[in-house]
């Protein structure tokens, strides 16, 4: 059996809404280099709907391919609702990832959350801020 | 495809293949047995001793069959701390960079009482003579150094290790999965009192490897069971296996020179290919190297989407990434030669053989710096490093 299912292979082979978007509404960057992944999230926000998304990854198969299918469930949704986006949905999106790189789908939402953070933040748009915890539940970020 | 994989295993060669057709075929009998079948199997199996022997230099009752090299190297280092601890001898020398076979037992003997010493392995990825001299003790009760890295390919100075622990009244043990079939190996010259073999990283069977221990070092058991091999390891014999080890093993010797001469020009043909990729850098000691290994850093990418990628493209290769390892760190060879986490997360391991060829060579050359690059447009760290926000570290 494959390491990665056929939708993840595809999605990391031809990964969807890679790139940058030069004048972003909000970006969100997760991850490290020590760990080996690093994801960053661009949103363009027309009237609360995320009109238009791009990604850059460093990291494994499963981070790109995560962040792929991160972008495209929340492409063209109202931010409530992608703020509703878990890493359970990617990891299910991708018809699911091996348990040890179940962390790459948290850290796709993890990294949408921080994009969109960033909006709220230039916006003056207020928040509560318990809905955006720091990254710091990673275990991969618990090296020394 | 291209099969660049090398030093994880080998295309069994057509010798070792019809070794162990043969004895399937003919002599399948339990070489335990009285009966003429039994005693052909008997034949089978102490001719493939001896052929064993005479590639390393050794004697054939030196020669103990294994399960592979990590039963090897578990089976020698738990003899020769058995030994010391007799003796009250405690202190065990190693390096930071052994294959876990011999790292994971050092630490098992460590909760037991033991005090384990590795070695640093410095940026090139060895141990001179001078420092195994500097850390032997009066209660030194081994030195288990490896002949060659798997990950690196740096070859170590054993036949100089081997006289300073001869001289010292030191047991001393090399690890020579790596190298066996690829380099010269004799363990009279080179001092070496065990050594472990593994027979598929010279193009024999998996699951088949050898522990030679020189006469007069009694070897613990980690089996118990029935007296095969003269009582140091139990259950009946892999007969075949054991003759397609042989007959594995005396082609590579016989072929050595040749062989090495051959991959190591496509070697360094690669060498130089990959040196051209920016912000790159060659793992291990580039002089003093196995002829079919070259390992690779790249900065701002990271190994497992590379060798996915690659593996697209037909090219099998491997990497020290923490992704590929299973475990949340990158290898501990490219730990333990200084590279930071960034750095080796983004390594590529390629191994040859003699079946590889120029056209090999030219497609990995073509192939590599385009995933390189592909993997480092979309990486935000390669994006903070040529935009000066984050330091280059290569």
């Amino acid at each position: 059996m494959a390491l990665y299912s056929e939708t993840v292979m595809d999605h990391f082979r031809n990964p969807r809404n890679v790139g940058v978007i030069e004048d972003a509404d909000g970006v969100g960057e997760v991850g490290n280099a020590v760990c080996g992944d690093i994801m960053k999230i661009y949103l363009k926000i027309e009237g609360g709907i995320v009109s238009d998304v791009k990604f850059e990854t460093f990291g494994c198969g499963s981070a790109i391919a995560s962040s792929s299918m991160a972008t495209e469930l929340i492409k063209g949704k109202p931010l409530e609702q992608v703020l509703r986006l878990t890493n359970k949905a990617v990891a299910e999106a991708l018809d699911g990832l091996p348990a040890h790189k179940l962390h790459c789908s948290v850290l796709a939402e993890e990294a949408i959350r921080a994009a969109v953070k960033d909006y709220y933040d230039r916006q003056g748009i207020a928040y509560d801020p318990k809905e955006f915890p720091a990254c710091d539940s990673c275990e991969g970020c618990q090296i020394s | 495809m291209i099969y660049a994989d090398n030093a994880a295993t080998t295309k069994m060669s057509g010798a070792s293949i019809n070794a162990m057709l043969r004895c399937m075929e003919k002599n399948w009998g339990n070489p335990s047995s009285l009966y003429g079948l039994g005693q052909r199997a008997k034949e089978a199996l102490e001719s493939a001793r001896e052929q064993i022997a005479v590639c390393i230099g050794a004697s054939s009752r030196e020669i103990t069959f294994t399960s592979g090299g990590s039963e090897a190297d578990n089976q020698a280092i738990r003899s020769a701390a058995l030994l010391g601890a007799r003796k009250g001898k405690r202190h065990i020398i190693s390096t930071a960079f052994e294959h876990h076979a011999v790292l994971h037992t050092l630490k098992k003997l460590e909760a037991e009482g033991f005090q384990v010493e590795l070695l640093p392995v410095g940026a090139l990825g060895s141990v001179t003579a001078r420092q195994v001299e500097e850390a032997i003790r009066e209660d030194t009760a081994l030195v288990s150094i490896m002949y060659a890295n798997n990950e690196i390919g740096s070859v170590l100075p054993i036949s100089e290790i081997g006289a300073v622990c001869r001289e010292r009244g030191v047991l001393f043990h090399t690890d020579a999965v790596q190298a066996a079939g690829h380099l010269p190996i004799d363990v009279g010259a080179q001092n070496i009192d065990m050594l472990s073999l593994s027979a598929h990283k010279f193009h024999g069977p998996k699951g088949i490897g050898a522990l030679y221990a020189r006469r007069g070092i009694p070897l613990a058991n980690l089996i118990e069971g029935g007296a095969q091999e003269r009582g140091r390891r139990a259950g009946t014999e892999n007969v075949p296996a054991i003759a397609g080890m042989a007959a594995a093993l005396e082609n590579a010797c016989a072929h050595m020179e040749e062989n090495a001469a051959k991959v190591a020009v496509l070697r360094d043909l690669l060498i130089a290919g990959l040196s051209r990729i920016p912000h790159s850098a060659l793992n291990g000691d580039p002089i003093n190297r196995l002829p079919g290994s070259v390992s690779f850093c790249f900065e701002g990418i990271e190994g497992e989407s590379l060798l996915l990628l690659l593996d697209d493209r037909g090219i099998c290769a491997s990497s020290g990434s923490a992704c590929t390892s299973g475990s949340l760190d990158p290898s501990h060879v490219l730990l333990a030669i200084g590279r930071p986490h960034e750095v080796a997360h983004g390594s590529l391991r390629l191994s040859l053989c003699e079946d590889n060829t120029e056209a090999d060579v030219d497609a990995i050359l073509k192939a590599v710096p385009e995933v390189v690059g592909y993997l480092r447009n979309i990486s935000p760290l390669w994006k903070d490093k040529v935009s000066g926000k984050k330091e280059f570290i290569l």
